[in-house]
């Protein structure tokens, strides 16, 4: 069974039950995302990939909606734009993009501003150094929710993790604020594979860029210096 | 935790243990009515108990801002900070009583004998400024008079008609005095599609802002297949402004009670929740009491009036969160989790609480019904006009002579209701009407003349929304009221899409510039720009309203927003 539709003008006809990104990706036309990850549930959070559809009233994520007959969709109006390009704007206010090439292209790609919103107050923390395996910077977390959903039940099952605060004060957290070592947390590293900005990092990366010297490293008692070892 | 400490939480929350996730949220209140918060202890009992990851356990508590982690009072005193009370120097008094126990708004005395904080709308308005003492409303205090009210809170009710608030003004309706479910007893008559054929030909649509059509809601949920439906009344009146189902549920719960059975009938549900926000617990008593009292009169349980047709009601507390008045979010809660609205489709009436299909009504659509059924829709379709049916409350509030809940029937002007409420107050002339909620729009002079009912408001751009007149006379200066809304919106935002979490903080940020004078260059198409973009983009309704007032007032007073400009008045 397929569909056809209509995108930025151009009919196209695609697998029933696609999403739109789905649908756009397929014919080659690319709609920006930054929460979307195959391995995880699609929530629509950021709406970076947001796109106008005739009859509806507000801008729908392509990541959930299903392409359909006779559907006539714009994935870059006017609209869609000034949405996207204030998103991005509000993300550089808001964190830490530096670990986040991805978004700076996008950045730079919709003509975002760095410093559109003069005095806005940020999501800044401390580096979380607790445990052997990763360390968690939360300045540069813009909230995609994977890590979460990788440690529950879209993987793992381990359930260490989930949210601090509410609203814009929203954080990831622990049981109490615990240290990792004294949570569920099983050191499986899928968080650490699907973060997209570096708020999650491998331990010995993150001592490299530290500034420290792969000997500094080797002689830290890890665990991987003892298998070396053996 | 000592083991005596153990024994009386797991005594505490025994009853919810069975429920398990689902009985999160009425666990974490036991334990805070044993111990005034939540320890990490506590905590982790709860967690084993319910059987609930650690993590989430802590993410519920982190959500709900009626919910501590930190040591806090059993005694709370919430002062309103919000726009009608804002109007009444709310803040003022929240400082005061600061002073005089010697600590900062959101502190605790060192002996946990008493915290204050300031609160979101306490849905208390027309007895402006107020606060919550305990599990009483404290109302219409006077700081030079030192006086105020301190209890149950007054119903003031008027109008035109009297149908939906017939049995209010006079303290709780009791079941005898109520008369037991004519209403119902005729639905049960009915075959099932036929009462909800009646309620379709009522054209009765939503009451809690939406205003989706009540018949058509209830067919899809009656079609859907499944081994289990809910009911679920929303009594999360939580709109800043709006006070009318605290009015409706306190002097009238078996109104709403057998709205919510008749609803049950027809769509063949056997479960039914009542989710009352936590702000109003001088109701739950009055709940509780006519719950049991339609319960030993047949009216509920198994096998109701021996029709072969069973329902119960549970009643769900809340815990501080504006977004659990959105229908997902508030399924959601129910399910003891995080208040997050979902992606819809799938709609509710498929896949509501549990995955279920479910029914959730406002508190006054659910009153709507038992007059439906009684009367027959030709008959209640005589109030009201052609295309917006029945009877409607409006809460007024703010600067006119008296504020209350008004019942008129759809089709009276802006001008007419300000005229039964007794005009601007002080003999002051009109400015503008907070109309519909802060999720709503401003109204003007120009407005006093429209017909208020769905179609005319919408030609004329202003959303009925909840309900909400909140009246400022012309020497108000409109840049604090817009300040109150942006941190209202700011507070209340879950954090789940990007517009709305970030959105509400810089347009929080922008108004408090606005309001303070201190205007950046280029704030008023920044401020737009967020607007907008939460309006269009955000996932829920909470998002895509959050800058509707604002944008709104850009539009009346757009040198409100422009540097150089001081004052309005």
């Amino acid at each position: 069974m397929t569909v056809t539709l209509v995108m930025d003008g151009k009919e196209i006809t695609v697998e029933d039950g696609m999403t739109l990104l789905e649908a756009a990706r397929e014919n080659g036309k690319d709609i920006p995302t930054i929460c979307f990850h195959e391995a995880t549930t699609a929530n629509g959070l950021c709406r970076m990939c947001v796109v106008e559809v005739e009859g509806m009233r507000l801008l729908q994520p392509a990541c959930i909606v299903q392409a359909a007959n006779n559907m006539k969709v714009q994935t870059r109006s006017e609209k869609v734009t000034r949405a996207r390009k204030t998103i991005l704007e509000m993300l550089a206010s808001t964190m830490d993009l530096s670990d986040a090439p991805e978004i700076l292209t996008m950045m730079d790609e919709y003509g975002a501003s760095h410093e559109r919103f003069p005095g806005a107050e940020r999501r800044e923390s401390e580096v979380k150094d607790d445990n052997p395996m990763y360390i968690r910077d939360y300045s540069k977390c813009l909230l995609c929710w994977r890590c979460v959903q990788v440690c529950a039940d879209d993987a793992q099952y381990t359930f260490a993790i989930n949210f601090e605060g509410r609203g814009f004060e929203t954080q990831i957290g622990t049981f109490f604020d615990k240290a990792i070592p004294e949570t569920t947390c099983v050191l499986c590293g899928q968080c650490v594979g699907v973060c997209p900005t570096g708020a999650l990092k491998p331990k010995r990366q993150f001592m490299l860029e530290q500034g420290m010297s792969p000997q500094e490293i080797s002689v830290l008692n890890t665990g991987r210096k003892r298998r070396k070892e053996k | 935790m000592t083991l005596t400490e153990t024994a009386s939480l797991q005594t505490a929350i025994e009853t919810y243990i069975p429920l398990g996730r689902s009985g999160l949220l009425p666990a974490l209140h036991a334990a805070q009515k044993l111990y005034g918060w939540v320890s990490e202890e506590v905590a982790t009992e709860i967690a084993k108990s319910l059987r609930v990851p650690l993590a989430d356990v802590h993410g519920v508590i982190e959500f709900y801002s009626l919910f501590y982690n930190k040591p806090t009072a059993k005694r709370v005193i919430r002062v309103c900070t919000d726009v009608a009370c804002a109007l009444k120097n709310g803040d003022g008094i929240l400082h005061h009583l600061c002073e005089h126990h010697g600590l900062k708004p959101g502190q605790t005395k060192p002996d946990l004998s008493l915290t204050i904080e300031s609160s979101p709308c306490l849905g208390l308005c027309e007895h402006a400024p107020a606060a919550l003492v305990g599990n009483e409303a404290e109302t219409n205090i006077d700081l030079e008079e030192n006086t105020y009210e301190l209890g149950r809170p007054p119903s003031q009710v008027d109008g035109s008609i009297r149908l939906l608030t017939a049995n209010c003004g006079n303290g709780t309706t009791s079941l005898a005095k109520y008369g037991e479910y004519s209403a119902l007893k005729k639905a049960l008559t009915m075959m099932p599609e036929d009462v909800i054929a009646e309620i379709k030909a009522s054209g009765l649509v939503g009451r809690g802002g939406a205003a989706f059509p009540t018949g058509v809601k209830w067919e899809g949920a009656a079609k859907a297949e499944a081994d289990q439906k809910y009911v679920i009344c929303n009594a999360d009146e939580s709109e800043p402004g709006t006070f009318k189902d605290r009015i409706l549920l306190l002097d009238d719960p078996h109104r709403t009670i057998e709205g919510m059975c008749i609803t049950a009938y027809a769509i063949g549900a056997s479960k039914g929740y009542l989710y009352i926000r936590a702000e109003y617990p001088y109701i739950f008593p009055v709940l509780e009491n006519a719950l049991s009292e339609a319960r030993n009169a047949g009216l509920l349980g198994e096998n109701i009036l021996g029709s072969g047709f069973s329902f119960d009601i549970e009643v769900r507390v809340g815990a501080g969160a504006y977004i659990c008045g959105e229908e997902t979010a508030l399924f959601e809660s129910i399910e003891g989790k995080r208040g997050f609205p979902r992606v819809k489709p799938p709609f509710p009436t498929t896949h509501g609480v549990f995955g279920k299909p479910t029914v959730i009504n406002n508190v006054e659509t659910l009153c709507n019904v038992p007059l439906i059924i009684d009367m027959g829709s030709a008959e209640y379709r005589k109030t009201g006009t052609e295309k917006s049916p029945g009877p409607k409350l409006f809460c007024v509030s703010g600067d006119v002579a008296k504020t209350g809940v008004y019942e008129v029937p759809f089709g009276v002007t802006l001008r007419e209701v300000l005229e039964m409420a007794g005009g601007v107050a002080n003999e002051k002339k009109l400015q503008s009407v907070l109309f519909g909620g802060a999720a709503g729009a401003f109204a003007t002079t120009e407005h006093l003349d429209v017909k208020m009912t769905f179609e005319d408001l919408r030609g004329v751009g202003l959303p009925l929304g909840s309900g909400v007149v909140m009246v400022f006379d012309e020497t108000r200066d409109m840049r604090q009221m817009l300040k109150s809304l942006g941190h209202f919106f700011a507070h209340e935002s879950c954090g789940k899409c990007y517009p709305c979490q970030m959105g509400t903080q810089r347009q929080k940020e922008i108004l408090d510039r606005v309001a303070s004078g201190k205007i950046v260059e280029g704030d008023f198409v920044r401020l737009q720009d967020v607007g907008w973009t939460m309006t269009d983009a955000s996932l829920c309704g909470l998002g895509q309203t959050a800058a509707s007032v604002v944008l709104s007032a850009m539009k009346l007073w757009p040198e409100l927003f422009v540097e150089g400009q001081t004052s309005k008045v």
